[in-house]
């Protein structure tokens, strides 16, 4: 007698698993940054001298950034329909771009902590700046293992033409990623 | 072999004859959400019982203060610190979550919504393995130099993010990264259960078919995934703060402490929404079936937890009455509490509508869900006093306080687990429990219940503040009268600790010699009884079954059995 799991092909709402999990991963996460930026935002009321130290981030990197971040998920969205299309190779290729930029994201925010770090600014320098670290440290910690987990969908599914849904899925969370940046971005360095 | 298909390519593929799982692919690395669900009941029961012996240890000290405990040794206040902290942080994260939420929603969600499996069950796996890593890092913090973690269970800092204060230099953050990896493991969990059942429901299964234990399950994670995300972010702050000095709760940084607490009983206060929901599922189960009735008020008791739930959010600054909040918002927090009750109410009353005119069973499952209601009550009717702020100033932090929480936590972690333990052993094991040592189990356990925890209602209204290691030290609090109860309270549970030697005993005999039991022995309605006892992997063989009504058609009339099964379709007599 044979048996095989059905559970994983099942669909009651119609919509696939997959996309429903990564939804209330994506929903677990918001409240996650929710919690962080709630209490930046009562500390922020709280103390006028934060807008003292809010002067000294990089507003010109911040913005470079912010514009890397959403050119990656229009690249994201591009390795979606050609994922629709069962088109492996274009899909691949902006796959790779997104990773790319998500590299480059990385590479102005190791630039920005350096010359900050260099400047004095430390995680213990103030209250903002342990936030700016802990707030920025933590998503960047998400572009990087979203930059990971999308070369593994490149290279592992894509290449060998299966498991297309990943390739929307991966980029409902890149999607994510990035609009916690457009919160962060005006919090940290535009609120003077 | 056959566990490591992938599951990317949809399939898994067994063959019931001709080919043999070893012990290990079997037991420790099966993605069969039953092999898991009982992964998580035996480790939650094994951390009960280190919870449970941390609780003697303690209350031995209150009673004899001083005196070398049998088997612990003397109690310093160092010690006595870590116990209590990690007797409550056990006794939540490790014993109530794993068992009232992941063992039952993992035996049961499949088996019940008529369904092989989880959707996704690697990733159920990887949840119990994560799980089992965070209980390991919590046990080793007991040993390391210094001990483990002392600040209270709530790790109100700056107190816990000081080593000269809670002792611990390594203690405290690795309990925080257990917590943090235990809730990793439940949200990894509450993915799978809410999909499941989102998507992997038995044909013709709409959502009002659906069993209440499995909505609530449902709810609780959700509610579990919405609160929890703001004490991650603190945990990771309060982290920073112990092991790299930065000052986010620290006054004299600049921080505030308060924002801890705001933080933590945001998620805190659910919290008990998120263990109380299951075990109310479970008993509204065995009420309907062994009263042989109708659930009263299906829709009500939904929307009421769904209320419950939205409305726990609303509430955490009752925690927070004497941390300096603004006095006008001590009014809105103590409406909203008070205003708790009321779906909470419809619930037992419902229960009780159940129970009305119901042929009752008094088997060993029923008796622990009745008096899961009755013991329930005395912690609610108590909560109103702590939800006013007026009177929870006076009682804040007492013993009062510990003993309204245990009247609601150990009906529902202890009675709820006992009774889903005693209502579903047929199913998971194919074997039942001996009822007359059930019965004894039940009276040993729920009459010295009482005798600890109503001393302690007196001892806290008489102004007994909770976690002080030494009450020699207050001769005002040291007569003979209060120590007398202290003793009560002891004696009682040293006589709650022995009796659950004949549950231990009935649960291992029971599952080697105990009587064979059929599919269906409680004459239920619910899918889980139509797969044999014990399910095989895949539970219903080739063909899952179809649903045709809701899960609690008893006693209807015109039928001559008091049962109508969901899948048993309208022609058939
Ligand atoms: C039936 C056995 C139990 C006994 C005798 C017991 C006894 C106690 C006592 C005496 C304390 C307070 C000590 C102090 O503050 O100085 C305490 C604390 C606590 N207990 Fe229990 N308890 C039991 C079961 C449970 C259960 C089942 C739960 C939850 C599911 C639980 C949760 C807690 C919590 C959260 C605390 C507060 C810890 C802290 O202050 O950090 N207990 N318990
Ligand atoms: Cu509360």
């Amino acid at each position: 007698m044979g048996h095989k799991i059905i559970a994983t092909g099942r669909s009651r709402t119609g919509i696939p698993t997959g996309r429903l999990a990564v939804w209330w991963v994506v929903g677990s996460e918001i409240v996650i940054f929710g919690g962080l930026i709630a209490a930046y935002l009562l500390n922020r009321f709280l103390h006028g001298s934060w807008e003292v130290s809010a002067a000294y981030t990089n507003t010109f990197i911040g913005g470079a950034n912010t514009f890397w971040l959403l050119t990656s998920s229009y690249f994201v969205v591009l390795a979606h329909a050609a994922a629709e299309k069962r088109d492996a190779k274009t899909a691949r290729k902006y796959i790779w771009y997104t990773i790319g930029l998500g590299g480059l994201f990385m590479g102005f925010k190791s630039y920005e902590y350096a010359t900050e770090i260099s400047h004095g600014f430390t995680l213990f320098t103030s209250n903002f700046w342990s936030f700016y670290y802990t707030a920025t440290g933590l998503h960047g910690f998400h572009v990087l293992c979203g930059m990971v987990i999308m070369a593994i969908i490149a290279e592992k599914d894509i290449k060998h033409e299966q498991n297309w849904h990943r390739v929307e899925n991966i980029g409902i969370y890149w999607h994510f990623v990035d609009i916690v940046w457009i919160f962060l971005f005006p919090l940290l360095y535009i609120a003077k | 072999m056959a566990d490591t298909a992938t599951a990317t390519a949809g399939v898994d593929h067994h063959d019931d004859h001709g080919h043999h799982e070893s012990f290990w692919s079997k037991y420790c690395f099966s993605t069969d959400h039953k092999i898991i669900g009982f992964q998580y009941l035996f480790t939650g029961m094994a951390m009960g019982l280190i919870g449970g012996f941390f609780s003697y240890v303690f209350r031995m000290h209150l009673a004899f203060p001083g005196s070398s405990i049998p088997f612990f040794g003397v109690v310093s206040p160092a010690a006595y610190n870590s116990l209590v902290t990690n007797h409550g942080t056990i006794m939540i994260f490790w014993v109530a979550m794993p068992v009232l939420i992941a063992a039952l929603g993992n035996f049961l969600i499949p088996l019940m919504i008529g369904c092989d499996d989880m959707v996704f069950p690697k990733i159920n796996r990887l949840s119990y393995q994560v799980f089992l890593l965070s209980a390991i890092v919590l046990i080793a913090s007991f040993f390391v130099p210094q001990g483990g973690f002392g600040g209270a269970w709530t790790a109100y800092p700056p107190l816990s993010a000081e080593s000269q204060y809670n002792g611990t230099p390594f203690g405290a953050p690795m309990w925080l990264i257990a917590v943090t990896l235990e809730i990793v493991a439940f949200l990894l969990g509450g993915i799978n259960f809410i999909t499941t059942v989102m998507n992997a429901r038995a044909k013709g299964m709409k959502l009002y078919d659906i069993p209440m234990v499995v909505w609530m399950i449902v709810i609780a994670s959700i509610l579990f995934m919405a609160s929890v995300g703001p004490l991650v972010a603190g945990a990771v702050m309060l982290l920073f703060d112990q092991t790299l000095g930065t000052g986010f709760f620290d006054p004299a940084a600049g921080g505030d402490p308060v924002m801890w607490q705001h933080l933590f009983w945001f998620f805190g206060h659910p919290e008990v929404y998120v263990v109380l929901l299951p075990a109310m599922g479970v008993v509204i189960e065995i009420i309907c079936t062994f009263s042989r009735k109708k659930l009263f008020g299906y829709k009500m008791i939904l929307y009421s937890s769904i209320g419950l739930g939205i409305l726990s959010f609303f509430v955490w600054a009752h925690h927070q009455f004497i941390s300096g909040v603004d006095p006008r918002a001590t009014y809105l927090f103590t409406t909203t509490t008070l205003l708790i009750s009321i779906p909470v109410a419809i619930m037992l009353f419902a229960m009780i509508g159940t129970l009305w005119g119901g042929s009752i069973r008094f088997t060993t499952p029923m008796l622990f869900a009745l008096s899961f209601i009755a013991e329930f009550l005395i912690g609610g009717v108590t909560g109103i006093w702590l939800g006013s702020s007026g009177t929870d100033i006076y009682l804040h932090d007492t013993y009062f306080v510990l003993a309204h929480f245990h009247y609601t936590f150990v009906p529902i972690a202890i009675i709820g687990t006992f009774s889903a333990i005693y209502y579903w052993f047929p199913k998971m094991f194919g074997r039942h429990m001996n009822e007359f040592w059930g019965k004894i189990h039940f009276w040993g356990t729920v009459i010295p219940f009482n005798g600890i925890f109503l001393p302690l209602f007196v001892l806290g209204a008489a102004g007994q503040h909770r976690r002080i290691a030494g009450y020699t030290a207050y001769p005002d609090l040291y007569t003979e009268n209060f120590q007398d109860l202290r003793v009560f309270a002891t004696g009682s549970l040293i006589v709650l600790i022995l009796f659950q030697i004949p549950f231990f005993v009935n649960f291992v005999v029971s599952l080697v010699r105990g009587r064979k039991a059929e599919a269906n022995p409680w004459k239920a309605n619910t899918l889980e009884w139509v797969a044999p006892s014990p399910p095989p992997h895949g539970n219903f063989g080739d063909n899952l079954p179809e649903v045709y009504r809701g899960p609690y058609e008893f006693s209807v009339e015109g039928r001559e059995k008091d049962y109508w099964p969901q899948n048993e379709p309208e022609t058939a007599k």
